[in-house]
């Protein structure tokens, strides 16, 4: 046996007892649009929450490409589970990668190792116009080596329920929109006032209404790296791989009922007519997704072993990303779309096995997840000065 | 080459402040410098210097400072 081999199964074996868990509570998270707390304590316990921490921190090391494939799996039974845990990874894959080296983030990272804990991220703001790298709330001195902040976000997913949050802010309040820094600050460290109710179409369990975000933090606790440069190396990077991964979780669901309503009606009627060609194209699309996600994930693994990552750095490889997010999170509204017309009125139903209607409305949150069409305008300018073809 | 870079600068990169108040190693960034005018600054160098960037110099880096764009030119130059 290899040192590896176990925490490894480790991982698996929390993630595949969280996903039957999470399908036991699908449901009534979704109705009633609550935390999947089941789910989630299954991956605390289970070790799921510390994965990427590194194996000289005391964790397992997992890459971003074994929490991918877990994105996939939990989305299959919970997308809301599936978005938590991505969105919990995203914002440890960015301490990891850049802070592990800070002596306070290399001890936070260790403890959570043996004490679990979950992570959110408070980077949407009022008044930035939905742009992730501007903030209008500034950091302000608080006294020797404390710093404060209050921050207006209209969308904070599970901040309630998190132990630690990240904010982005300006550096200080006289600092340009763009010259932001990052912010870890503890339960007790931060209070949410509640900006409103919380009742959307879909994604209903990842909890996420606007709050209030106040905060009181040593200054070790302000990540040592800038907002944009980690953000253009991590955060945006393992967002749109975690997210199209758990998308493409939601549209093989969505394609696992549909065949089995093809199949229920082929053995009736010895044939699938129709529906089956339906099934075909679905394929085709599911198949295309799969193949650019791996590659998108093999490049992003390669150039994040090179020193420095001149790789994720440049405009063609934020090119690149944006365009994975955008192939994903409109390939699988339209694979739940074509499941629904596959199975007819037993998809559009809620309580048949063949139901499709909790996926295709948690597909659709994809599109609206930092939106297709900011991604498209970037794109739009990079494309003037990008020399090779993507 | 810095004179003719700050000149590019000032037309092209959009800053909520004078080129003439900051220093050559100055963050482009800090000043106000958004992604929107960082590409603005790359067309309009390209021109002015009748250049071609490789997408390996398409970075947050390089169009940082005027230090920082007057290296990248010289690298290109030396390429050449």
């Amino acid at each position: 046996m290899t040192l590896t081999a176990r925490p490894l199964s480790t991982f698996d074996d929390a993630v595949r007892e969280a996903r039957v868990v999470a399908a036991e509570h699908a449901d009534a998270v979704d109705r009633d649009a609550r935390f999947p707390a089941e789910a989630l304590a299954v991956l605390r316990d289970g070790g799921a929450l510390s994965a990427l921490v590194p194996v000289a921190l005391g964790g397992t090391g997992s890459s971003v490409t074994d929490v991918a494939r877990a994105c996939t799996v939990l989305a299959r039974s919970c997308s809301a589970t599936a978005m938590v845990f991505a969105m919990h990874q995203i914002q440890m894959a960015t301490l990891v990668r850049h802070a592990a080296s800070a002596p306070f983030f290399a001890e936070h990272l260790a403890a959570t190792v043996t004490a679990p804990r979950l992570m959110a991220s408070v980077t949407s703001e009022i008044g930035t116009g939905g742009d992730m790298g501007r903030s209008v709330a500034g950091l302000v001195p608080a006294g020797p080596d404390l710093v404060r902040f209050v921050k207006k976000a209209p969308t904070v997913s599970y901040g309630a329920q998190a132990d630690d949050l990240l904010t982005t802010l300006r550096r200080d309040e006289s600092a340009a929109p763009g010259d932001q820094v990052l912010v870890l600050s503890r339960r007790g460290q931060h209070d949410l006032e509640s900006m409103g109710t919380w009742d959307p179409l879909g994604m209903r369990g990842t909890c996420s209404p606007g709050f209030v975000v106040t905060g009181e933090v040593p200054s070790e606790q302000v990540v040592p790296v800038p907002f944009p440069v980690l953000a253009a190396e991590s955060m945006v990077p393992v967002s749109h791989l975690l997210w199209g991964s758990l998308w493409l979780g939601i549209a093989q669901e969505a394609f696992d009922r549909a065949r089995s309503f093809v199949r229920a009606a082929a053995a009736r009627d010895g044939d699938a007519g129709r529906a089956g060609h339906g099934l075909s194209e679905m394929a085709v699309q599911l198949g295309r997704l799969r193949a650019e996600l791996q590659v998108a994930l093999a490049d992003f693994e390669a150039a994040s072993l090179e020193p420095g990552r001149p790789g994720l750095s440049t405009l063609s490889a934020a090119m690149r990303i944006n365009s994975i997010k955008v192939s994903a999170s409109t390939t699988a509204p339209a694979v739940c779309l074509a499941a629904l017309e596959v199975a007819g009125f037993s998809g559009y139903r809620n309580d048949t096995r063949y139901s499709v209607g909790r996926q295709l409305r948690d597909s659709l949150s994809g599109a609206l997840m930092v939106a297709n069409d900011r991604l498209h305008s970037s794109n739009a300018s990079a494309l003037l000065v990008v020399k090779d073809v993507p | 080459m810095k004179q003719k870079i700050r000149t590019v600068v000032d037309s092209q990169a959009r800053l909520p402040v004078a080129v003439d108040t900051l220093a050559d190693g100055d963050d482009l960034y800090a000043a106000g410098m958004t992604s929107h005018g960082s590409i603005n600054l790359m067309l309009g160098l390209e021109d002015a210097f009748d250049v071609e960037f490789p997408d390996h110099l398409l970075t947050r880096a390089v169009f940082a400072s005027v230090d920082s764009i007057s290296s990248a030119l010289s690298e290109l130059s030396a390429a050449e």
